[in-house]
Order: C-alpha cells, then structure tokens, then sequence
C-alpha cells in the first residue's frame, strides 16, 4: 500500500470519527448517545489546548495529559497530526482537492510554492499565547478563535449538525436553536472558501495549531527530504505539495504537513525520501518570520489581556444576564480556561444552553451562557451533563449532591447559578389581575423558592347596584355582563353589608350564582340595596432568595412570551464571592 | 463549464432567426405572466391559512353499563391495578385482541419516580403487559412534559419500563402537534395538539399520580390530559377550571388510573422531596374520571367542591361530582 493511500485511510478515520464523537455528545444511555464515548478527545490530544491552558491557569488538567501524545509523536515524525490525523485539515485537503481538480500543473506548480505570509500563522500563535500567559487577572484564553479543534467542534455543534438535523429531528426530537449559528457557519464557510484561493489556505497561513506543531516539529530526526543534491527539477513535487514546503529546493521542514504527496510523485533515480538526515537539498528551518513581526505580535500579545479587562466585565460592569452552568468556576478562571468549543451546549439537553454573542462582553464570545426563552426547559435539577462534558474544568464535573447542597455538602448548600426576579410591571396577576403562577407550579426546588401571596381584588367597573337576592342567586343592575365570564372560579362577590366575599361559580348577563346561599339570607335582613363587588382572587409570585438556584426554568415557563415577566440575572450565584445578594445571618 | 460558442457576426437579418428569437421571447414572457398568475395571492397579507376547525380526538368512551369505579387499597402498585381492573369486569372488557392501545401517562418532570411527581413505571409497565396480555395489537405510551422530554422519559424510568414491558415509547416531535378545536369549547379553538400518537388507536387510557396543585387545587386525571396540549399552553392558567374543564370536553378516555399509593400532599406539582409525600395507599380505577378525582382529591383532605372544574365538567354531562351514587366497588390488595 502506498503511504499516501495510508493517509487518506487515516484522515477518512479520524474525520468519521470526529463526526460521531460530536453526533454521540448527548445525554442519553443509547448506542448512538454519550454512555462512555470520549467526546473531547480531539481537544485533549490537542497540544495548543493544553499549552494555551497551562499558560493561563499555571497546571495541565489531567484529562489534557492526552496531549503529551500528540507532542511526541510530532517530536519524533513532524506534523503527522496535521497530515494524517487533523479532521480540520482532512476537510481542507478534500475542498482544495475539489476546488483545484482539472488545473494546469502550472497553476498548481504556483499556488503550492512558499509564500512568505505563512509567517502569519507564527505571529497569530505568539499574540494568543502571550495574551495567555499572565498572571490570572491578566490571563486571556482566546485560542478557540482559531483553534482547529475548538472551531471545528463549534462549527459542528452549532451549525452542521442542527443544519442537518432541521426537519429530521434524528438527533434532537423537537429540534434545536443555537443563536449566533449563521456567523459559525459563515465562519466555518468562509475559511473553507479560502482553498479555492489557495490548497490548504487555513493550515499553511492561519493555523496556531500548525504554528505550534512546526515548531515543536523542528526536533524531529526523520523528515521529508531529497537524498541527492541533484535532481532532474520537474516539479511533480510541487504539483501535489500539501504544505507549500518547497521539497524540490531547500525545503521548509516547519512547513511540511506530512502529507507525503511528493514521495508519490517523485521518478528521478535518487528520489525524494523519508529520511533521517536533512535534505540533501537543503533545509530551511527558519519561521520566516521577521524581527518586527515578531515584536509586533508580541506588543500586541501584551496588551490584549490588560486593554480586554479595562472593559470591566470582569469586574463591576459584569454581564448581569450572563448566568454560567451549573459549576462553572468564578468567572475569570472560567474565561482562563474555557475554549469556546461548545462541548457543554451541544451536550445540554434542554438546548438552553447557548453560544453567547458579542452583548456579554467580547472575550465571552462562544462560551456558554443559558438562554431560558430557548430551548425545553430551563436548566434542569436533576442534570449536571455540561461539567461532564467540558474537556478543561471550566465547568466542573458536579455530582447531583455537590449541586443539592445534601450529604457532605449540605454545609456548603446548593449550587446557584443566579437569581430569579419577578418583573412585577410585566406579571399576569402582579400587573393585569389575571390569574397566572405557572412560575410557582414549576419552580423544581422544595420547598419551592416561589410562594405565593393571596390577594382579592376589586377588578375594574367592579361595583354593581344589587337588585335582588334569591337563594344564592344574586341580581345584579348596571351594564349587562358577559355570560359566563365570572364563572372561572377566580372572582367572587361582596354583598353589602358582608365581611366576607363569596365565589361566584356562574353568572349571566344580570345575575350572580354563588357557591352557598349568603349567611345572612335566612335572618330577613338582607340589604335591598347597596353594591355588590366584584372580586378576583389572585396568587402572586415571590422569590424567596435563600432558596432560588437560578435553573431559570419560571423564566422558560413564563407566559410573557416577549420579555419574560421572572428573569434569571446571574446576581447571587455561589461561584463568586462578591456577587452575593443576601444579608448573611445566622440564626 | 465550457462557455458557450461566441455567435458569429450576421451581415444581414435572418427572417428564420427573427422569428425563431421572437418565439423564445415570447414564450418567455408568457411564462412569467403564467407564473405569476398562477401564484398571485388573492388573500391579504396576514390572512389566517390555518385549517377550520375541526373536533381531533376520538371519543374512546365505554358506554357498556359496566362497573364504573373501583377503589384499592394496598402498596403494591402492579398488585392493585390487577386488582382493580378485576372488579371493574376485567381487563378484557377495555382491550379486545387487536385493539392498539395509547397510554397517556404524566412524565411532566425530570424527576426520579420515587419522588411521585410522574406516573410510576412500575405502574405503566404492568398497564402495558395487561394491555398485551388481554391482546392489544401494540401499547405506545406518551406525554407532552414540561421539563425536556426525553430527559422526563429518562429519569422517571417510564422510557425504559415502556420498553421491557413490550410497548413503544412516543417521545413527542414538532410535527406531531396538529391544530384541533373541541367542540362548544371557547379556549381550545384552533389549538396544537399532541394528535399524532392517536392516529390509528382504538383505546385510550390516562394514567395520573394525585398531586397537589396551588392554582388547579389538585392535579389527577383530568389535569393530566394538559399534557395533550402543544404550544403556549402556559396561557390557559389564567383559566385553569375553563381548561381542565374542556380537557375533559376533549378527551373521552376508555378508562383513568389514578394512583394514590402515595400522594403529593405539599409542594406540588414538582415535589422533589419525600417530605412532601404521604402514603395514602389508594388507587382509583374508572370510565369516569370526574367520579375518579373526585374520589381523589379525598386523599389530599379536600373536597369536589374545592376544586371547581369538576362540578363544571359534571355540568357538561361528562361525569358525575358525586362518586357514591356510582357504587364503587372496594378492594385490597
């Protein structure tokens, strides 16, 4: 078997394995669904994953050790990873494929020669890994812009995958909304478009994935190269050269993908090798980049983390409606370790949970923030999926007792990822004097963070002259009444002269059923005249703040379609110190 | 893509070619006026293209003279159903061999059973293998939950004894909802309705657990057909007795079980803890689910009268408040 037959078996393999690792990555105990099946692991063999948050947080989490396995063998081969394993580059390598078939030799012969903005990769590899590399308040992890494992993940879980899903509902009965999913898709369209300008335009130019591994590749004893100074110079090399490494001439060996084309194409008698010497033709094991670049990308770097933080979302202008999963650290370690790889949104099953967009601060973009209006339910009490799923501890993995606040935590009490508020200006019977508490009905805690307070109210034009009473029938003047209309159980009557108001259970346009005869019938006293009232009996919602976790499922469950009249904000979640609420009292 | 061949320059026009171009111009004019004929909208913008109304569920109802009401007391929930469908003249009288049975159970939440905020597997189980057992072609089971539904399918264990049992679970899709009216209702007009499980079913059975309710008063058999209901079915809370009211319009079960092994005293609908239960080791079997809550909601310490739906869906002919007049048979099990 040729070794180029070898590599395209590997890359159809691990991109059908990409592609089920993301379609499994949801809760459930099927062949199809999560069970046991490494769903990160494309992200945990990711070596820039690993680095970018070890910068940031000062240690490896130990799911990134996989990592190690990806450094050495790059160590020892080059970038085998973007040649044979990379689902990213997979996928580039079939575009430009399509896109450059039945192109001159000559056209390819150009597109494949070394360009000098392949530097660009280096210099976007050092600003994010500077960026990262502060002290934590000045630790920024933006690698999952461009990361190839962070974007293709997210491309999946929030655009092809739903995309393909839309009307099928195989993967999601009743479907899934992701917000922002149009500008991941456009993203991921976007760089996949760059091949018809040149083959492989994200792995030769943007990749810090690649960047990463050309420089760790350097060290490898074996390499691409010619094994006699001369050659006839034909160029088939460069024809189906994946890297733009020049393998005619002095090679760039941080270049070569690994993707062997040349040793295929090659016929002279001292051909191109996989060999543990250099290039008999030269190698050039230079970044290209330039001193300014470098200084530039490294002032840059520098000042991403301060100037992102003067923004304050960190600090006192904290995004109030962004409320983080259940076990989600404090939010500036979250933001040092989060990928943006949305492992935690694709794994929720309720779909509330979504990628955020620009409103909740630039650096939280594509990390994970719960919208209630979307999705099933809210966040849901018996489920801690997303800490599972997250391949770095930005969240972390819960047990439902650690969430509860029961057994050995029950000192700690229950996790709470924000508080609910009753809009009073917006709530059915708070506002409107209709009945409602749908809120109350589903709050999941017990006992319940909603209560409710009972009150009876005059509703509008709501005294009527009495004309007569009989039995429990009450005779009402004034504009005639919609039948029917007062007999839904929630309002009652006054009679004058009476403490007490008493259910009205049917009505017609003149007259009142009620549901016992008023006490004072039998005395022969009854008022003949006077008012009656009309009442509506009203349960409102209020919070108990000692008790809401901030699930947001009231808000979910809310018949204010629009803006919801209970709203989660993120005030009050247990994993600050100083977003606390409370008055803290012991009694 | 090859372009196509540039034309060569004419010295003089052709009266073929004239024509032959004005032809295809021609034709091509009139096909976009056909075109646009063919879909000019003759409504106006916003007018409603939604079907009439249309009355979407079967009536499932016995009318056989039969027992109407059982009551069993006992612990074991699969013990008291055999039990109760006994008295009632045995499950053959519901399902005859061939007969394609759906199961309305309450999966509302994603809690676990024992915390009796669903209907119990162990209960819907042994519903389905009656079913089965007495020759019913197929047994699917399905809900419309308020939480995630398969989450709710999952952790309340109904999906999976659904499953050993031998029946189907119908976890519900967007297309499943169609719009249905009932007939002489004023809330369900046009409304979308879980009515894709109910093609082809010739018996239907609801399955609840007696919870408390703070704006129903209880939530049992009649409530439980809410979760009947598609899109923003939150809304009819500011009608709550109109709504169960029409439920119960709407749905003509072939039998109800409510199960009050344990009953959700406080808390309810969602519970979630064992505090806020009470073993009331009761269960209620009837063709008359108004008799059957009415018997219920005895085992939260309340009466007919506190819950107002009932007196207005006995009013509508569909059952009686009254549960004693119905002579219900008492069993243990």
């Amino acid at each position: 078997m040729k070794i180029t037959t070898a590599r395209r078996i590997a890359q159809i393999f691990f991109f059908a394995l990409f592609v089920w690792l993301t379609v499994v990555a949801t809760v459930g105990t099927g062949w199809s669904q999560w069970r046991g099946w490494p769903i990160a692991w494309f992200l945990q063999i990711d070596p820039l994953v690993a680095l970018g948050t070890v910068l940031t947080t000062r240690s490896l989490h130990p799911p990134l050790g996989w990592a190690l396995l990806t450094i050495v063998l790059t160590i020892l081969f080059g970038r085998v990873f973007c040649g044979f394993i990379c689902p990213f580059g997979a996928l580039h390598q079939f575009v430009s494929w399509l896109g450059w078939r039945g192109r001159t030799a000559r056209d390819r012969i150009a597109a494949n020669g070394y360009r000098p903005a392949q530097a660009v990769k280096y210099y976007l590899l050092l600003v994010l890994l500077i960026a990262a590399a502060g002290n934590l308040p000045f630790a920024l992890l933006q690698i999952g812009w461009l990361d190839p494992m962070a974007l293709l993940h997210r491309s999946f879980n929030l655009a092809v995958l739903p995309a393909a899903d839309l009307g099928l509902e195989r993967l999601h009965p009743g479907g899934r909304l992701y917000q922002g999913a149009l500008w991941v898709g456009a993203l991921l369209a976007f760089l996949l478009l760059l091949n018809l300008i040149l083959p492989r335009f994200f792995c030769r130019i943007l990749c810090p994935l690649g960047a990463l591994l050309g420089i760790i590749g350097r060290l490898a004893p074996w390499g691409i190269g010619k094994t006699a100074a001369k050659c006839t110079e034909c160029s088939l090399c460069d024809v189906a050269c994946e890297g733009a490494c020049n393998p005619m001439g002095p090679i760039r060996t941080s270049e070569c993908l690994m993707c062997m084309n040349c040793l295929d194409t090659c016929v002279p008698a001292e051909p191109l090798g996989y060999v543990p010497r250099p290039s008999a033709g030269g190698e050039i094991t230079a970044f290209g980049v330039s001193r300014r670049g470098f200084v530039a990308a490294l002032a840059g770097g520098l000042a991403a983390a301060p100037l992102a933080r003067l923004g304050g979302s960190t600090k006192s202008a904290w995004p109030a409606g962004l409320v983080r999963p259940p076990g989600s650290v404090a939010e500036e370690e979250f933001l040092a370790r989060c990928l943006k790889c949305t492992a935690c949104i694709r794994v929720c099953p309720t779909n509330t949970l979504q990628a955020a967009g620009f409103a909740h601060g630039w650096e939280s973009i594509w990390t994970p923030v719960l919208d209630n209006r979307i999705g099933t339910s809210g966040c849901q009490l018996n489920c801690v999926a997303c800490g599972h799923a997250c391949p770095t501890g930005a969240i972390r993995p819960l047990t439902l007792e650690e969430k509860f606040g029961i057994g050995d935590f029950a000192a700690q009490g229950p996790i709470r990822i924000g508080l609910a508020a009753v809009d009073r200006g917006r709530c059915l019977p708070w506002a409107m004097q209709r009945p409602c508490i749908v809120c109350e009905e589903n709050c999941p805690v017990t006992p319940k963070a909603i209560h409710l307070s009972a009150v009876e109210e005059p509703v509008r034009d709501a005294s009527l002259p009495l004309v007569a009473i009989d039995g429990a029938v009450v005779q009402v003047g004034g504009p005639p009444l919609p039948p029917g209309r007062l007999a839904t159980g929630d309002y009652a009557a006054r009679l004058p002269g009476e403490p007490l108001s008493r259910r009205i259970v049917a009505n017609t346009s003149n007259t009142l059923t009620l549901d016992a005869e008023p006490e004072s019938a039998g005395d022969g006293d009854l008022p003949t005249d006077g008012k009656v009232d009309i009442l509506v009996r009203l349960q409102r919602p209020v919070v108990d703040p000692e008790r809401c976790i901030g699930c947001g499922i009231c808000e979910h469950e809310c018949p204010m379609t629009g803006l919801r009249a209970i709203r989660v904000t993120a005030d009050n979640e247990t994993r600050s110190a100083n977003r606390g609420v409370l008055l803290k009292a012991s009694f | 893509m090859k372009p196509p061949p540039p034309i060569p320059p004419t010295a003089d026009m052709n009266r073929r070619d004239f024509l032959q171009r004005s032809v295809r111009a021609g034709g091509a004019i009139a096909l976009t006026g056909g075109l646009a004929a063919w879909l000019w909208d003759r409504r106006r913008p916003g007018q409603s293209h939604r079907e009439p109304a249309v009355a979407s569920v079967p009536d499932f109802s016995l009318r056989d003279g039969g027992r109407p009401l059982a009551i069993v007391m006992g612990r074991d929930r699969a013990a008291m159903l055999r039990r109760g469908l006994d008295a009632l003249g045995g499950i053959g009288r519901f399902i005859r061999p061939g007969d394609r049975v759906l199961v309305k159970v309450n999966a509302a939440f994603a809690t676990p059973a024992l915390l009796g905020a669903t209907s119990h597997p162990d209960l819907v189980a042994e519903l389905v293998r009656q079913c089965l057992g007495a020759g019913a072609a197929g047994v699917a089971v399905t809900d419309n939950p308020i939480n995630d539904p398969e989450s709710c399918f999952m952790l309340t264990g109904i999906g999976p004894a659904v499953a050993a049992a031998g029946g189907r679970l119908h976890v519900p899709r967007a297309s499943d909802f169609t719009s249905g009216s009932v007939a002489g209702g004023r809330l369900l007009r046009n409304w979308p309705i879980l009515q894709a499980p109910l093609r082809g079913v010739t018996k239907l059975i609801g399955v609840a657990p007696v919870k408390h309710h703070a704006r129903a008063g209880a939530s049992m058999t009649l409530k439980n057909w809410y979760g009947l209901l598609g899109g923003r079915r939150n809304q009819f809370h500011q009608d709550i007795n109109g709504i169960i009211e029409e439920l119960a319009m709407l749905v003509r079960p072939t039998f109800v079980v409510l199960d009050g092994t344990s009953s959700m005293m406080a808390n309810g609908p969602t519970g979630g803890s064992l505090a806020d239960l009470k073993p009331t080791n009761t269960m209620i079997l009837g063709t008359d689910g108004v008799a059957v809550d009415a018997f219920g909601a005895t085992l939260l310490g309340r009466t007919a009268a506190d819950l107002p739906y009932l007196a207005r869906a006995a009013a509508r002919g569909i059952g009686t408040v009254d549960f004693a007049t119905l002579n219900p048979i008492r069993e243990s099990a």
